[in-house]
C-alpha cells in the first residue's frame, strides 16, 4: 500500500506542474488557409522553445510552446510577415529564441571563423605543394 | 628546431583551457528578457480573483513604481516564494499579479492558502503579457517604474536574500 502511494506520488509529481488549462485556440489547429499554414510551420519549426531548450515550438507540447504556436498563426493569419514574427520574438528573447541566427555584434565568429579556417587550410595546402614540386 | 611544430600542440591546450574554464562555470539557464529598458507593450487582463480588478498596462504609468508578479497556482517555486512577495508588501511595495494559464477556483485556493500580496491581478490564460514582455517561466518577477517601463527582471522565486534587492531597484525605479 504504501509503496502504491510512493508510487503515485512520483508518477503524479510531474503533472503537478503542469496547468490545467486547455490548450490555446491555434496551438495544435491549424489555419484554414493553406499557404498561410505553411508558412506558420516553417517559421515555427526554426523557433525554440523556451521552456524545453533543444526542440522547436513545432515539436514541443510545453503548454508555453502551445501559446507560442498561437501566437505565431494568429499573426501570420492577420497578415504578418514570418520575419516579422520571428523579429517580435527576437525583440523579446533575443538570439535565443530563434534556430536561425542573424549575423550580428554577438554571433559574428560564428559565421567568420568557417571562413578563417578555409583560408588557413588554403594556405597551409599551397605552401606544401608549391614545395612538393 | 622548427618553432611551428608546436602550433598545434599550443591550439590544442589552448582549446582544453577554454573546455576546462567553461566547465566551471556555474551552468545559466536563464533566457533573459530583451525588454529591460522597453516599455510595457499594450495588454489588458481580465480580473483572476473576485473583489480585485483586472490588470491593463495603463494602470502602471501614473508615477509609482511596482513589482510584476508573473506566477500561477500550479507552479510549485510561487509557493517558495509567497513568503518572500508578502514580506515586500509588508515593507511597501506594491505588488501586480499576473496569473499564467489558471482557473479562478484554483487561483483563489492558492490566495486563501498562501497569501494575497496582489492590489490586482490579471488571468493570462494564452500567457500573452508573459510572451510580451520577454518572460519565459513562473514565477518570475519584473520592476516597472513610474513611466511604465520595464527596469529589472528577477528570474525564477525570490529568496530571502533577494527582497533587499528588489526594494533597491524599487527605489532606483522611483527616482
Amino acid at each position: 500500500m504504501r509503496r502504491a502511494v510512493l508510487l503515485a506520488v512520483l508518477m503524479g509529481a510531474p503533472l503537478a506542474a503542469q496547468d490545467a488549462m486547455p490548450p490555446a485556440p491555434y496551438a495544435y489547429r491549424q489555419l484554414d488557409d493553406a499557404a498561410q499554414e505553411a508558412e506558420a510551420q516553417d517559421l515555427m519549426e526554426t523557433l525554440r522553445c523556451l521552456k524545453c531548450q533543444s526542440q522547436s515550438i513545432a515539436d514541443s507540447d510545453a503548454p508555453m510552446a502551445g501559446d507560442m504556436r498561437h501566437q505565431v498563426r494568429i499573426r501570420i493569419a492577420a497578415g504578418e510577415d514570418p520575419a516579422e514574427v520571428r523579429g517580435w520574438l527576437m525583440d523579446r528573447y533575443g538570439d535565443y529564441v530563434s534556430y536561425s541566427p542573424a549575423m550580428n555584434v554577438r554571433t559574428w565568429p560564428l559565421f567568420a571563423v568557417p571562413g578563417v579556417l578555409i583560408l588557413i587550410a588554403a594556405a597551409v595546402l599551397f605552401r606544401r605543394f608549391r614545395r612538393a614540386r | 628546431m622548427n618553432w611551428r611544430l608546436w602550433l598545434p600542440l599550443t591550439a590544442f591546450v589552448a582549446f582544453l583551457a577554454i573546455a576546462a574554464y567553461s566547465m566551471s562555470q556555474p551552468k545559466d539557464d536563464f533566457v533573459r528578457s530583451e525588454m529591460v529598458g522597453e516599455p510595457l507593450p499594450y495588454f489588458s487582463l481580465p480580473p483572476a480573483a473576485e473583489g480585485q480588478p483586472g490588470v491593463s498596462s495603463t494602470d502602471f504609468a501614473d508615477g509609482k513604481p511596482r513589482l510584476l508578479n508573473i506566477w500561477a497556482s500550479w507552479c510549485l517555486p510561487c509557493i517558495a516564494e509567497a513568503p518572500q512577495l508578502a514580506e515586500l508588501e509588508r515593507q511597501g511595495a506594491e505588488i501586480v499579479g499576473v496569473a499564467i494559464r489558471d482557473k479562478p477556483e484554483d487561483i483563489a485556493a492558492f490566495l486563501a492558502e498562501h497569501g494575497n500580496p496582489y492590489t490586482s491581478i490579471g488571468r493570462d490564460d494564452l500567457s500573452e503579457v508573459q510572451l510580451g514582455i520577454g518572460s519565459s517561466g513562473v514565477p518570475e518577477t519584473f520592476v516597472i517604474d513610474g513611466k511604465g517601463v520595464i527596469t529589472y527582471q528577477h528570474i525564477g522565486d525570490i529568496r530571502e536574500s533577494d527582497v533587499p534587492l528588489l526594494l533597491e531597484q524599487l527605489r532606483e525605479a522611483g527616482a
